[in-house]
Parts: structure tokens; C-alpha cells; sequence
């Protein structure tokens, strides 16, 4: 039996190059089931006009009944946007990737939430208790429990369409 | 509040864990303290006969197993249903999104009941609410629009039925087959929209909100947040649907009979986690019942009710050390593979221990005589101090005298160096002499040192010195105590020889058993006497209690020295004499120690050198 995970991913994957990523989002690297990479960038007007940034998506063999792991890639010279819920190191509190994720959401859905997260963004700035989490943050982002304030975010996202 | 995030490690204390699921899940109760149910009755049942005489040391508590408490959730969902007259699982959804306050749940209820549903995940709400949220707007899946196609009068249908009294079969939802017909178009085959599959004999599931989903991905999904999630409350897969699967629902995923391509070992692990998923339920109760803690020991599942350490207030008076009866770590722990004396051995060391625990904080051994807050501070000091403090716990040291090196390897702190046969203390190294007197002041840090000290440095040497000088006793107690356990399991092999070799008899050889069982507990005392004293303030009262340390401290070392004595079988009736004798003083000794020590707290005699909490703030700044 092919794992659910494997043939869900195929199934994005396939979604993708036939259809083509959202304006802004693209594909840079999926050899296999285990890692993908995107770029993302905000369109139009926004605080992070012409930057591009990478972003970081590991699956384990839950996926997705279990959350992928994202996160913005913070080596080689890239850098996690300046953003009060993404931190230095790349690590994003976002309710979306922990217990507001649904099985139903795709990879596409979450790259699409976290670009109208930078989109609505109105100040550059960092977490305020970044530097303390920064330097007690395990390694996977998954293992870290967020707690989200008051806003939400139910920014536009998309479902996986058959 | 707080900080706004959490790591999660594998160590993590569950409570904590669970905390915090529970707290990102709840949007309208912020406060955690509400005492959910202070008056709780726990009826005739449960009741174990209270102790003849209790010391006042000792705390009176009860016991229950899994099903006790599983008994005491059923009565609350009882009674809810018989309130409100909605079905047992809508009764639970209830209580536990409520956490267990019937008083507030029936008082919410009562002024909005549809609410309450909604907040509970047992209904959906209202489409008119569903719009007036940012949500989705642009989506058009199916999901969503047979999400907001649900028919206004869900809520009120329910609240209809809130007003009859009686509990028992009605349904809090209309029938199924008439609300399920639209979510499945029949001109079009249905695909899971979580694995794709799109068999046509494919088993489906859907709750009220009729998201359907393939029965394999919600037994995963179901398996993956029991099993390693450790979360009770199984929401809907679809996005944005707060719905949450009545316990019937996951019943039915879990524990319906399996089909022809279900493994056995399949079948085994959704049994596994149908269990699991009993406990979770029983330690969320716990959790939200100040009266209740659950065992922290690996995979029991007994809990101790203890109204009368509850309160915080009450822990400045109350050190409450609870047992949950059991004993050892699991079922490997089975007795009929072990010899004797590995299980008495095993009985003493970690294996086979009783479920001690403290039920007033996360400190999972006695620390008699010293209060819960204390202890804390000492234990956090203690972490924060390691790498100072790592050299004492080494099992060498040079004579003072030749500075050979001279190895502990047991319990006993009077050391005979091989060499040049100087006597001394292993924890001070002073002259053994010395302690046998009443100028006996090992136990004792000389003040004046400090008070010397002009400089900052010469202070912070100064207060280092005397947190090593608490330390090191502190740490001493803890690995005599351990080194004299491996000890005992020599002796014992060499005293079952004897038993077969001379005609002493199986109940001669006992006495040593008793005799280390003690010392062991005793060291434990002793262990705590220092964390309190180095917070203890300067004055009468500290004498007394460190005259009373002092005076067990030197009894537990002569019957510690006792029980290293050689053994042969000449010897055995006066060394058991002797050794029964300095037992019962032992005891004696230690009765007196964690009696005075709590009738003080109790009198509120002792007063300390830091601010404690619900205590006088300390004299000297
Ligand atoms: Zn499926
Ligand atoms: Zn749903
Ligand atoms: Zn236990
Ligand atoms: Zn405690
Ligand atoms: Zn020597
Ligand atoms: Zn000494």
C-alpha cells in the first residue's frame, strides 16, 4: 500500500505543474516526498515590495492528517521577512500550521495564507520575544506550541480541488 | 498572558502539555483558576476509611483507580443530562469544553444555550454568524457551501429540547438519513478530498456538518491526534469547522468490528487507542478538578483526591506527600521472574517503589519536612548551580591526612582511610572523632564567614560557600543512600548463604531489611532538613531544628556504620540486637523531625531568610 502521504504529495505535485503556482508563489526544488521548496513574494503594494523569500516545507508520513513543517529558509545568504510572527530563524507562529490545520489544506494553501500574512502586514518588525525564543527554538518548528493573540489568521486559502 | 509560545520537548511534564492544548483551543474562558468543582461529592462510594490516628506530617487523601473517576465524569454527564435533556456524549462535549464547571457550564446554558453549543463544538452555528466572519469568502468548494446550506433552525431545534427535563434517547440532531441525502451529489462520484480516493464502494463518515471524509483517513486522523497528539477533542477534518466528534462517532471509528482487510494488529492498535483515548479523558477531568491529581508515575492511571491540599494557601502549611497505591513502573514489573531479594532490592531502588508523590506540587519523591514552595526554590537553585556543585558528586576524594585517594562505596560517612588510618567525615572531612561528641556541628554552616566578608568578592565567595556547605549534605544524603541499597544487595546474597549454611532461620536474617529501609527513608528526610535549613532564617528556631537534624543525622550514621560491619554467622544475635535496638531510635529520631518540623508550620514558627509566599517577608534585607 502506497502511503497516503506519498500519493497525496503526488497529487499536489502533479496539480502544480499542470496549473502553475499562485502569481507570486513558485516551485524551486520538490525531489521528493520529504522537502519542497518555494519562493514567495508579496504583489502590489505591501511593506516587502520586490523581496523574495523562500520558504521551507517538510513532510513526514502523516501528512496531512499531521501538519507539515514550514518555515522560512534562513541559510545561505536568505532571510526570514521582518514580520511581528515570523522569527530570525525562520520559525512562523501562524494558528493555519498548528492547531488550526486541516487535513483538507494543501502545500498551495498554506504558501497563499502566509503571503496575504506578509500582504496585511503594515510594519516591519520582529517578534517581541524573539530573541528568547531564537535561542531556545528546537531545530523543527513542528515541536514548538504556539500560542496565537487575538488575531487569526483566516486569510484567503485554497483548497485542494479535485 | 505569559509567554506566547511554548517548546514542546519530549520530556515535558503531560500537564503541561495538556494545559496547553486546552488552551489554544478555548476562546472564552480565560481564567484558568476557576475552581471548577470545590464541592465535589464523591458519595459513599470512594470513601476509604480514614486513618485511626493521623500524624501531622501525614495528610489525609484517597485513592481512585481509572474507573472511580470514570464513575464521578459519568455522574456530572448525569446530571447534565438531566438538566439541559440532551444525550450523554452532547453532556460530555459540554462538560469538558467547559472544563468540568457544571456551575458555570448551567449558568451559560441557561443565559445562551445555543452558544454554548456552538462554543462546545456540538453545533454549528448559525449561518448568519458563519458569513458575518472573515471566512473563505472566496472559496466554493463543496465544503463550504454545504456548510453554510445548513438550515437555521439546527439551534433552536436544540434549544427546544433544553427546556425538557427528562434525559435519555432524544437526539440533539435531526435524523441522519434526512440531513445527510445533500452532501452527496449522486451524479457525481465522490473523491475523499484528503487521500483522493475515489473507489466507488469507498466508507464514508461525516459528522453534523456532513464533511465527509473516507473511514480510513478519519481512523488515521483519529489514531494521530489520540496516540500522538495526546488530545481528547477530535474536531472536524475540514478547515474552519469547530464541530467535535461525540465519543459514539470515534466509537464507531475505533471500535467497530473489523472488516475483512483489517489486520489484527490494526484491529489491536484502534483498541489501544480507543483506551487511550479513556484516559485522556479521565486526566482532562483531573487536570480541571483542583481536588485531583493524577499519578505521575509511567503509565499508571490511578488518581488521588486531596481536597484539603487544594489550595495554595494551603501548601504553606501542608507539605502533602499522597501515595496512589500502587507500586513499580509497568507490567514488566512482574514479581514471579525475580529472586527475593532482587525484588526487595528492586522493592527499595526505583523499580518497585510506591507511588509516592507530592500532590501540592511537580516534585515526584517525599520532601518531608519542607514545604512545596521551598522545595521548588531549592530544587530550581540546585539547577541553576550545577556546574558549581558537580565535583561533590564524586565518589572519590584525598585523604586529608596522607591525600591518598580514597573511594566511597558504601552508605556509611565515616571513612577509614586504608592507608595511614585517619578517621574522618566524608562530608566535611574534619576528624571523625569529633562528631561522636556533643560539639557535633557537621550538620551546622559556621554564619560568621559571611558575615566577615568586606568585599563583593569575598561575599560571593562567602554565600558559594555556604550554599556547597547545604549542597553537599543535601547531595551526600542522596548517594549514601543509593550506594548503601547496592551494598545491601551484597549483604543480603552473603546472609541467604548463611541461611542455608548455619541454622539460623529465614526470619533471623530479616532484621537488616527493616534496618536499610529505614536509613533509606530517613536519608530522605535528612536530604530535605538541608534544603529548608539553608533557607531557614538565623535565630531559635533554626538551632532547634538543626539540633533535631543533627540528632537524626548522627543515629542514621551509626546504624548506617552498623550495617557495613562484617557478618558472620557467629556474630548475627548481637548485631541483630544491636541493630534492631538503633532502628527503633532511628525512627524515633525521624518521627521528631518531620513532627516538629510540621506542628511549626502549622504554628507558623519558622520564619525564612528569602520571601517566601504566605509567609512574613524576611528581617534583614
Ligand atoms: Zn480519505
Ligand atoms: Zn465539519
Ligand atoms: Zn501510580
Ligand atoms: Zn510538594
Ligand atoms: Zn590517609
Ligand atoms: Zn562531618
Amino acid at each position: 500500500m502506497a502511503s497516503i502521504s506519498s500519493r497525496r504529495l503526488a497529487k499536489e505535485l502533479r496539480e502544480i505543474q499542470s496549473e502553475g503556482c499562485p502569481v507570486g508563489i513558485s516551485l524551486l526544488e520538490a525531489n521528493d516526498f520529504a522537502k519542497w521548496l518555494f519562493t514567495i513574494e508579496v504583489m502590489g503594494d505591501s511593506v516587502y515590495q520586490g523581496e523574495v523569500y523562500t520558504l521551507q516545507f517538510r513532510f513526514d508520513s502523516h501528512y496531512p492528517i499531521s501538519s507539515p513543517a514550514v518555515q522560512f529558509v534562513v541559510t545561505d545568504g536568505k532571510e526570514a521577512p521582518i514580520h511581528p510572527h515570523v522569527y530570525s530563524n525562520g520559525h512562523i507562529c501562524a494558528s493555519i500550521l498548528g492547531n488550526e490545520w486541516s487535513p483538507v489544506l494543501s502545500v498551495i494553501a498554506v504558501c497563499v495564507t502566509l503571503q496575504s500574512m506578509l500582504a496585511s502586514c503594515k510594519k516591519k518588525e520582529r517578534p517581541t520575544d524573539n530573541d528568547r525564543y531564537v535561542r531556545n527554538a528546537p531545530e523543527n518548528p513542528k515541536k514548538t506550541l504556539f500560542h496565537y493573540d487575538g488575531e487569526h489568521y483566516n486569510f484567503k486559502s485554497t483548497y485542494l480541488q479535485d | 498572558m505569559g509567554s506566547d509560545y511554548d517548546i514542546s520537548d519530549d520530556d515535558a511534564d503531560y500537564y503541561d502539555d495538556e494545559e496547553m492544548m486546552d488552551g489554544t483551543q478555548d476562546d472564552e474562558e480565560g481564567d484558568d483558576d476557576t475552581e471548577s468543582a470545590d464541592d465535589m461529592d464523591y458519595g459513599d462510594d470512594f470513601k476509604v476509611s480514614t486513618k485511626a490516628k493521623r500524624k501531622p506530617y501525614e495528610v489525609e487523601y484517597e485513592s481512585l483507580s481509572q474507573q472511580a473517576v470514570e464513575k464521578l465524569m459519568q455522574r456530572d454527564v448525569d446530571h447534565i443530562c438531566g438538566i439541559f435533556g440532551v444525550e450523554p456524549d452532547t453532556a460530555s462535549l459540554l462538560l469538558r469544553h467547559s472544563k468540568w464547571n457544571k456551575e458555570k457550564l448551567i449558568e451559560n446554558y441557561m443565559d445562551n444555550a445555543n452558544s454554548v453549543l456552538v462554543a462546545a463544538g456540538v453545533t454549528l452555528p448559525e449561518p448568519a454568524e458563519t458569513s458575518a466572519r472573515t471566512h473563505n469568502i472566496t472559496s466554493s468548494s463543496q465544503q463550504q457551501s454545504s456548510a453554510s446550506r445548513r438550515p437555521a433552525t439546527r439551534g433552536s431545534k436544540l434549544l427546544g429540547l433544553a427546556s425538557s427535563s427528562k434525559s435519555g434517547v432524544k437526539s440533539p440532531s435531526p435524523p441522519k438519513a434526512l440531513s445527510r441525502t445533500p452532501s452527496r451529489k449522486t451524479d457525481e462520484p465522490f473523491v475523499c478530498t484528503i487521500c483522493f480516493n475515489d473507489a466507488p464502494d469507498l466508507q464514508t463518515l461525516a459528522l453534523d456538518c456532513e464533511h465527509m471524509f473516507c473511514t480510513d483517513c478519519w481512523t488515521d486522523y483519529v489514531m494521530a491526534k489520540v496516540r500522538d497528539e495526546s488530545e481528547h477533542s477530535i474536531r472536524c477534518m475540514a478547515e474552519g469547522c469547530a464541530l467535535v466528534a461525540p465519543d459514539q462517532f470515534v466509537r464507531t471509528i475505533l471500535l467497530a468490528p473489523a472488516g475483512p482487510d483489517t489486520s489484527e494488529e490494526e484491529q489491536a492498535a484502534k483498541e489501544k487507542t480507543w483506551d487511550r483515548l479513556q484516559e485522556l479523558f479521565v486526566r482532562h477531568f483531573v487536570a480541571c478538578n483542583t481536588n485531583l491529581k493524577f499519578c505521575p508515575y509511567p503509565s499508571c492511571t490511578n488518581t488521588v483526591s486531596c481536597p484539603s491540599a487544594a489550595s495554595k494557601s494551603s501548601l504553606t502549611t501542608v507539605v502533602p506527600i499522597v501515595s496512589c497505591g500502587a507500586r513499580g513502573i509497568g507490567a514488566q514489573d512482574s514479581a514471579s521472574s525475580m529472586s527475593s531479594s532482587q525484588q526487595f532490592v528492586n522493592g527499595l531502588g526505583l523499580k518497585g517503589k510506591e507511588h509516592k508523590f507530592c500532590f501540592g506540587c511537580p516534585i515526584e519523591s517525599d520532601h518531608r519536612p519542607v514545604i512545596c514552595s521551598v522545595a521548588k526554590m531549592w530544587m530550581k537553585k540546585c539547577r541553576d548551580d550545577s556546574e558549581t556543585a558537580n565535583w561533590i558528586k564524586s565518589n572519590t576524594k584525598e585523604c586529608s591526612q596522607c591525600q591518598s585517594t580514597i573511594e566511597k562505596n558504601g552508605g556509611c560517612n565515616h571513612m577509614t582511610c586504608k592507608k595511614c588510618k585517619h578517621e574522618f567525615c566524608w562530608v566535611c572531612m574534619g576528624p571523625w572523632s569529633e562528631h561522636g561528641t556533643a560539639w557535633y556541628s557537621c550538620n551546622r554552616y559556621d554564619e560568621k564567614t559571611g558575615v566577615d566578608a568586606r568585599d563583593a568578592q569575598s561575599k560571593s565567595r562567602a554565600s558559594l560557600e555556604r550554599y556547597l556547605h547545604y549542597y553537599n549534605r543535601w547531595a551526600n544524603h542522596e548517594q549514601s543512600a543509593k550506594l548503601a541499597l547496592d551494598l545491601y544487595a551484597k549483604t543480603e546474597k552473603k546472609m541467604e548463604e548463611m541461611q542455608i549454611t548455619s541454622a539460623l532461620t529465614w526470619i533471623e536474617v530479616q532484621f537488616m531489611k527493616k534496618a536499610v529501609e529505614e536509613v533509606d527513608k530517613c536519608r530522605m528526610t535528612l536530604k530535605w532538613t538541608y534544603a529548608m535549613a539553608y533557607y531557614l532564617a538565623k535565630g531559635n528556631e533554626k538551632d532547634l531544628f538543626e539540633d533535631n537534624q543533627r540528632d537524626l543525622e548522627k543515629a542514621v550514621e551509626d546504624l548506617s556504620e552498623l550495617l557495613e560491619s562484617p557478618i558472620e554467622a557467629e556474630n548475627i544475635p548481637t548485631l541483630r540486637q544491636q541493630v534492631t535496638n538503633k532502628t527503633v531510635y532511628v525512627q524515633k529520631r525521624n518521627e521528631i523531625v518531620l513532627e516538629d518540623t510540621a506542628v511549626g508550620f502549622l504554628e507558623g514558627r519558622w520564619k525564612w531568610n528569602v520571601s517566601v509566599e504566605g509567609f512574613d517577608a524576611p528581617e534583614e534585607a
